[in-house]
């Protein structure tokens, strides 16, 4: 599997150009291929365009999306399956019980976890711009769980789950999403800013693409400890999540080349679930096939399901094994869906119900939990045990959320400067930080 | 680039055509300056470090009183540099004694900084140390924070400080903030540094005060170095500080010589420095033109007047104590600053004063910035953009007349 991976001909800098890119006689991709070679997918994006964009591109999505990583294509053909669900009962040996439950335990939390944040969001109890994970899951499961305690995670405004995978207490985010003391970041994050320094969340960002760059520092930190510092057991990874629309940013563009150059610890993991808002990706992306941009800056592009985990699980476990023994960073895309708006203010009119149905079918839980008693690694009641246990954790989170205090008046000036010095001095000639009124809130900064 | 080497260029001559040591050094005491220090301690020109009520150190810029420049360089100890060496003398010390300090930028590394600032620095700690980057901005100011999150302490060089208008997002949203919205979880110390103001004809693009665009960012300390002495002062002491520092430089400034100690020393990020102490008038000053208003300074002395000039040094947070105590003696204020005039440090200044020591005015604060227009190419179209010494003298023969 290492081997299949890194000596894949897709780790070289492809000589790519649009015309042979778009080809289908381009042997990259009709390698690649399982659709007609007539996919739309792989041929003008123009025409889609022009026609129905977000039916056309949904047919043709669940048609290639399972044969472009070479990981994946290279199970497929053992495999033999034409569907796109053929690694979940091909594969047997992808996942042990123990991870399937670890794995299983984590998506149910997630999906609880962002339907309880929307019948608390409706009853008042949380405020402001709430975005919901539903239907990615199989994405922040499949990678996060990999990871050790000190790799590293940088999320977007969608960043609960992220949170909740990478071992931060549900209630703690609950708290934070209740505008409490109590909170990951004791109420002044919030929604899209969720930060675990004892769990390496380095934050969820805003904005679209910041992220990035930091990722990439933290990244460029582990190879410093090791490199400069010497702590030669240094060995730390750092995934960057974040969505289709933000591959259009020129951030994303500057950190693969970063990334790529100085071959730092990174995954950047993009989790297309082809709405940037109300934009079709096919209508911002001249080439909407986001995981061919590693190659152009010479590290390898993968193309998954994102909504069948234990491909993601594949992918994932090399690209992290990669980052870890010093090969560098790849390029992951998840193809994966949204079963909500993109936040609880979004009517979610646009997207076709259609396409909406489609994905709804192919919903990783399901899928996982399929696999799981199909193959007799779980009993139904097992999983529904796990179901019940995340069930009380979820209504403990809220429970503590809701009976924690909000943050006090003094909390108002503490976190602004790490050194309050920066306050600055007063016109007594004394650090306007040990003015009471500082420690009170109450100061006029 | 190209004009980047003009700026080098004129600044030369700049420096040679006037005499910008700085060898005077006056002393005062104040109150609870020790308590204020912590463990920061100063170290005088001639060697000698100050403790328990500590002395504060002042350097006149241009000699207007008799006692001044002959006494001073061959004698003292210490050593003559220029301040863009100071910088990078600072820059050393601190690498050398802490192995997280790093520097990323462009040309950095190799070329040795655009400014020669961290010239030297690539060969003795290694490319990754001394870290090249692409041309980047948003993104290697992000790389810092990131780094910074995770335990290096970065300093960040604008090859010009206008590039950093490229990072602002990571600036302002993750350098001002990211403290704050992680619950104080996360601490960013992160120097960002760089040549700005306006130079010698270098455009537009190449000229700007950029001071107003970030004061208003919560979470960030700005200073601004005027001499060699300070410059290697703020510069040890923002690498130091947890807080994410802003450090501006002038492009105009950087070949200015004086003698610096050997000892090691460290200037306070927050106090404004006494640069002459007068009776008449405060006038209020950074940067460059702290030597704008030294050249009215003679002129005004001349003409009988004794004006008091500081310079604030920290942009963001102001000294008020210092700043307090001038007014509370002289009752009259004069800005002088190259910032633009609206929303600049100026107006914040005297907005500030307005605030705090109204009682103490006799007459309307008086604010000379630079004007707001895009700095033109043209020479004399640039001259009258930034304040001049002649209209520092009216200003304040106007004002104490009042």
């Amino acid at each position: 599997m290492a081997s299949s991976f890194s000596a894949a001909k897709i780790t070289q800098p492809l000589p790519l150009n649009t015309t042979t890119t778009r080809s289908p006689d381009n042997p990259l991709f009709s390698s690649f291929k399982c659709s007609p070679p007539a996919s739309s997918f792989l041929g003008s994006t123009h025409k889609l365009r022009i026609q129905r964009p977000t039916s056309a591109w949904s047919q043709t999505r669940s048609g290639t999306v399972v044969a472009v990583s070479d990981v994946v294509k290279e199970k497929k053909l053992k495999s033999n399956a034409p569907t796109a669900n053929l690694l979940i009962g091909a594969n047997a040996q992808l996942i042990t019980k123990e991870e399937g439950l670890e794995v299983y335990e984590d998506m149910i939390l997630g999906r609880a976890f962002e339907d309880m944040c929307a019948q608390m969001y409706y009853r008042g109890k949380m405020f402001g711009f709430v975005h919901l994970y539903n239907g990615q899951e199989a994405v922040s499961s499949g990678f996060i769980k990999l990871l050790k305690k000190e790799d590293s995670v940088v999320s977007t405004y969608r960043d609960h789950v992220h949170a909740l995978s990478k071992g931060v207490p549900a209630r703690a985010v609950m708290s934070e999403l209740f505008g409490k003391a109590t909170g990951c970041c004791r109420g002044q994050g919030g929604s899209m800013h969720m930060f675990s320094k004892e769990h390496n969340v380095l934050g969820g960002f805003a904005f679209i693409g910041e992220g990035i760059p930091v990722a990439t520092g933290a990244a460029f930190t582990s190879k410093y400890k090791r490199e400069v510092l010497k702590e030669g057991d240094c060995d730390h990874v750092t995934l960057a999540f974040f969505g289709d629309g933000t591959c259009n940013n020129g951030q994303f563009f500057e950190c693969l080349n970063m990334a790529a150059l100085w071959k730092l610890p990174i995954v950047f993991v993009v989790e297309n679930n082809l709405w940037a808002i109300g934009m079709s990706h096919l209508r911002a992306t001249s080439d909407p096939q986001i995981w061919k941009k590693g190659p152009a800056f010479g590290m390898p592009g993968v193309h998954v399901d994102g909504m069948d985990v234990l491909k993601v699980r594949e992918v994932a476990k090399e690209a992290i094994g990669r980052a870890r023994r010093g090969e560098g960073p790849t390029l992951v895309e998840c193809e994966t869906y949204r079963f909500r708006g993109h936040s609880l203010a979004d009517p979610d009119e646009l997207r076709d119900p259609a396409e909406k149905a489609r994905y709804a079918t192919r919903d990783p839980i399901t899928s996982l939990k399929k696999y799981m008693i199909d193959s007799k690694l779980a009993s139904e009641a097992e999983l529904k045990a796990i179901e019940k246990k995340i069930d009380e954790v979820v209504e403990e989170a809220v429970e503590f959320a809701d009976e924690s205090p909000a943050p006090s008046r003094s909390q108002l000036l503490e976190n602004v400067f790490a050194d309050p010095k920066g306050f600055g001095i007063g016109p007594d000639g004394r650090y306007r930080c040990e003015d009471p009124k500082f420690t009170e809130g109450t100061a006029h900064v | 680039m190209a004009s980047i080497f003009q700026a080098v260029g004129a600044a030369a001559a700049l420096s040679s055509s006037n005499s910008f040591d700085s060898k005077k050094f006056y002393l005062s005491s104040r109150k609870s300056v020790s308590e204020r220090k912590g463990s920061i301690f100063v170290v005088r020109s001639d060697g000698r470090m100050s403790s328990g009520r500590v002395d504060k150190l002042v350097t006149n810029a241009v000699a207007t009183k008799a006692d001044s420049a002959a006494a001073s360089t061959a004698s003292k100890p210490g050593h003559e540099l220029l301040l863009f060496e100071a910088l990078r003398e600072g820059l050393e010390e601190e690498m050398d004694r802490d192995p997280r300090v790093c520097v990323m930028g462009e040309d950095v590394g190799h070329y040795g900084g655009s400014y020669k600032v961290t010239k030297g620095l690539a060969p003795k700690y290694g490319d990754l140390r001394v870290l090249d980057t692409p041309i980047a901005e948003n993104s290697f100011t992000g790389m810092a924070i990131g780094a910074a999150m995770t335990g290096l302490r970065p300093i960040v060089e604008g090859m010009n400080m206008g590039f950093l208008l490229l990072a602002f997002n990571q600036i302002s949203n993750n350098c001002g903030m990211l403290h704050y919205t992680s619950g104080g979880q996360f601490t960013i110390p992160v120097v960002i540094r760089g040549p700005g103001g306006v130079g010698r004809q270098l455009g537009a693009e190449h000229s700007q005060r950029l001071e107003s665009y970030f004061q208003s960012i919560p979470g960030i300390q700005m200073v601004a170095c005027s001499t060699p002495y300070n410059a290697k002062g703020l510069m040890k002491a923002a690498i130091r500080s947890e807080n994410p520092v802003i450090l501006f430089e002038h492009v105009l400034l950087y070949n200015l010589k004086e003698r610096i100690p050997d000892e090691e020393y460290i200037c306070n990020l927050e106090e404004a420095e006494m640069v002459r102490p007068g009776e008449h008038i405060t006038i209020l000053t950074y940067s460059r033109m702290r030597y704008h208003v030294m050249q009215a300074a003679k002129t005004l002395v001349n003409k009988g007047y004794d004006p008091e000039v500081i310079d604030i040094r920290s942009l963001k947070p102001f000294d008020l104590h210092t700043i307090g105590n001038s007014v509370k003696k002289t009752h009259r204020v004069l800005i002088v600053e190259e910032c633009m005039r609206t929303g600049g440090i100026g107006a914040s200044l005297t907005a500030a004063i307005t605030e705090n020591f109204h009682d103490y005015l006799d007459a309307p604060i008086v604010c000379l910035s630079s004007q707001d227009v895009p700095t033109p190419y043209a020479g004399t179209l640039e001259e009258f953009t930034i304040v001049q010494p002649a209209q520092i003298v009216t200003a304040v023969e106007q004002l104490c007349q009042q």
